[in-house]
């Protein structure tokens, strides 16, 4: 098992190996920035136009 | 012992849109228009249901039973499953499956359901009365509607039993399969000021113990209606959880509670965790506490909702050690469940990037976040609102639950079989096969029984109280053996 790997199973126990561990998750970080940046700029191009009118109008009665 | 856990899950769907603005309206023409597009005739037989049945063996005083609609728009579809107007809303009720695997693809089938459904009415109406449909639990401004489980378990386990083991699981599950929701509706909620809650449905409860579903909602429901032989069988309604888009969210709110009934009725209640001295206000509280951190008072210490999950994942995977876990799946199957719910407990608690995938509230809430980060808005803007909303919206064009990356257990070509094609291994097999098979003799069916008409003397009626009966196993042989629904009832009469 490579020691990346073991960093990525032993999850919120990692304290060992500091170096690696700020790379790993700085490059994972920035991964995760951009995918969100374009999931964002994907949400921002389907979400209802008027927002206030859409909130405002979805109005429902209870059920069960 | 442990009995098969044969479940379903029935879900309410939000309406908006129509000719005249009416929920009711809109609902039914969603019904009508599925049922002409998939020429399914057969009516829902009202005779077995008795929602005021009351599993502790009384009416509740001062408590309602729900009226039964017969009015309203109500099929039976060739997966066997029930589509029909609940109230004022669209609802589908997936087909009995034996396994939590099957739960989630019926329940993915439902959706496929209700686009199919939509996209029919849609066609008849004027865009600006579009209807569309929401896989949600609330509206925002207070009404709620229900995503309902039900599981089989036997009828000699005491009801108490249930309550004492069941409400640890029930108000702590929602950290790892709520679906999220910004904002608070119930005064207490909003008293707060909470900008987002990891359950959309906890703030509605208000009693422990009950039989309503629209008042009062309790976290254990006690409507004691089996839709099977009520000497052997009980079917567990439970009415807590969410609404979820996040196919593994499914799986594990229905595996673990799955393992966790048959392990009551292996063990007994006395090795559950203890239950809060309040448990409505720890279901709330919990809720709220987006740091799970948050501790309820029991009679034995001080528990958060991660403590109370981390110890009724070790009751599972005892369970599937010391007893027969085939009762709730084959071991691959029981073994997916531990691994997801494991790895969705761990990850909500260290790390959460790792279960945005899997999670409903952490995918909703990381787009969220990010939308008020880019945006600069307040925690009040109403397109945090409109994101909500939308991450339900079962428009393939408009779901920004189909945007956000969730993890995937069924392709599209298998729910598209699920929609039309029964499961094999419960009595929805045998109806639903009915259905597509005699539509116009088949005058009409539910959960225990059919009702054929045979074309002379009276009507004959086919019961089934046993789930485990009318499997493609026991019954395919004998449907391709009949020419005719008068065939087919005389074999079985004889």
């Amino acid at each position: 098992m490579s020691e990346q790997e073991q960093i990525k199973k032993t999850g919120h126990e990692r304290s060992t190996s500091p170096a690696t561990e700020l790379t790993s998750d700085a490059s994972k970080g920035e991964a995760l920035k951009a995918e969100l940046d374009s999931l964002l700029d994907e949400i921002d191009s389907v979400l209802e136009e008027n927002a206030e009118d859409f909130v405002r109008n979805y109005v429902q009665k209870g059920g069960e | 012992m442990p009995i098969a856990k044969v479940l379903g899950i029935e879900t309410e769907y939000g309406v908006a849109g129509g000719p005249d603005g009416d929920p009711i309206t809109a609902s039914t023409l969603v019904v009508n228009a599925y049922a002409q597009q998939s020429r399914t005739r057969v009516n829902w037989d009202f005779v077995d249901e008795s929602p005021g049945r009351d599993a502790r063996g009384r009416m509740g005083e001062g408590q309602l039973a729900p009226p039964i609609e017969t009015h309203l728009a109500n099929t039976v579809l060739t997966n066997g499953a029930r589509l029909y107007v609940d109230h004022a809303h669209p609802e589908y009720s997936s087909p009995e499956v034996r396994t939590p695997r099957e739960a989630v693809l019926y329940d993915l089938a439902g959706e496929q359901v209700m686009v199919r459904a939509m996209r029919a009415v849609n066609e008849t109406l004027p865009s600006e009365m579009a209807v569309t449909l929401y896989k949600n639990n609330s509206d925002g401004k207070g009404n709620s509607y229900g995503t309902h489980e039900n599981y089989l378990i036997e009828r000699q386990l005491p009801f108490t039993s249930v309550v004492r083991a069941m409400v640890p699981h029930f108000i702590s599950r929602a950290i790892i399969c709520g679906a999220g929701k910004v904002g608070a509706e119930t005064d207490e909620a909003r008293g707060y000021g909470v900008p987002f809650q990891l359950s959309a449905r906890a703030e509605f409860f208000e009693e422990v113990v009950g039989l309503e579903t629209t008042l009062k909602r309790p976290i254990i429901n006690t409507r004691d209606e089996p839709h099977s032989d009520p000497e052997r069988f009980r079917r567990l309604h439970v009415i807590n959880g969410d609404a979820n888009m996040s196919q593994v969210a499914t799986l594990v709110k229905v595996g673990s509670t799955s393992l966790l009934l048959a392990a009551l009725e292996f063990y007994g209640p006395e090795i559950f965790p203890p239950v809060p001295q309040r448990p409505v206000s720890s279901f709330h509280a919990f809720a709220r506490d987006l740091s799970l951190t948050a501790t309820t008072a029991t009679d034995a210490g001080s528990w958060s909702a991660a403590n109370y999950q981390e110890r009724l994942l070790e009751i599972a995977v005892r369970f599937t050690q010391e007893g027969d876990a085939s009762v709730v799946a084959p071991p691959d199957q029981v073994e997916e469940i531990l691994r997801e719910w494991q790895i969705l407990l761990e990850g909500v608690v260290n790390h959460r990037d790792a279960v945005c995938d899997r999670v409903d509230w952490l995918a909703k809430l990381r787009i969220v976040e990010g939308f008020r980060e880019r945006h600069q808005t307040t925690q009040l803007d109403a397109r945090l609102r409109a994101i909500d909303l939308q991450y339900h919206d079962i428009r393939p064009e408009k779901s920004l639950a189909q945007r956000v990356g969730l993890k995937a257990i069924f392709s599209a070509d298998e729910t598209n079989v699920a929609v039309s094609t029964p499961p094999a291994t419960t009595r929805a097999y045998f109806r639903g096969t009915c259905v597509a098979r005699f539509p116009d003799e088949l005058v009409s069916a539910n959960w225990d029984s059919l009702i054929f008409d045979v074309g002379k003397g009276p009507l004959r009626r086919v019961s089934m109280m046993d789930p485990l009966k009318g499997t493609a196993d026991l019954t395919q042989g004998l449907l391709s053996s009949v020419d005719s629904v008068e065939h087919l009832v005389q074999l079985l009469s004889d």
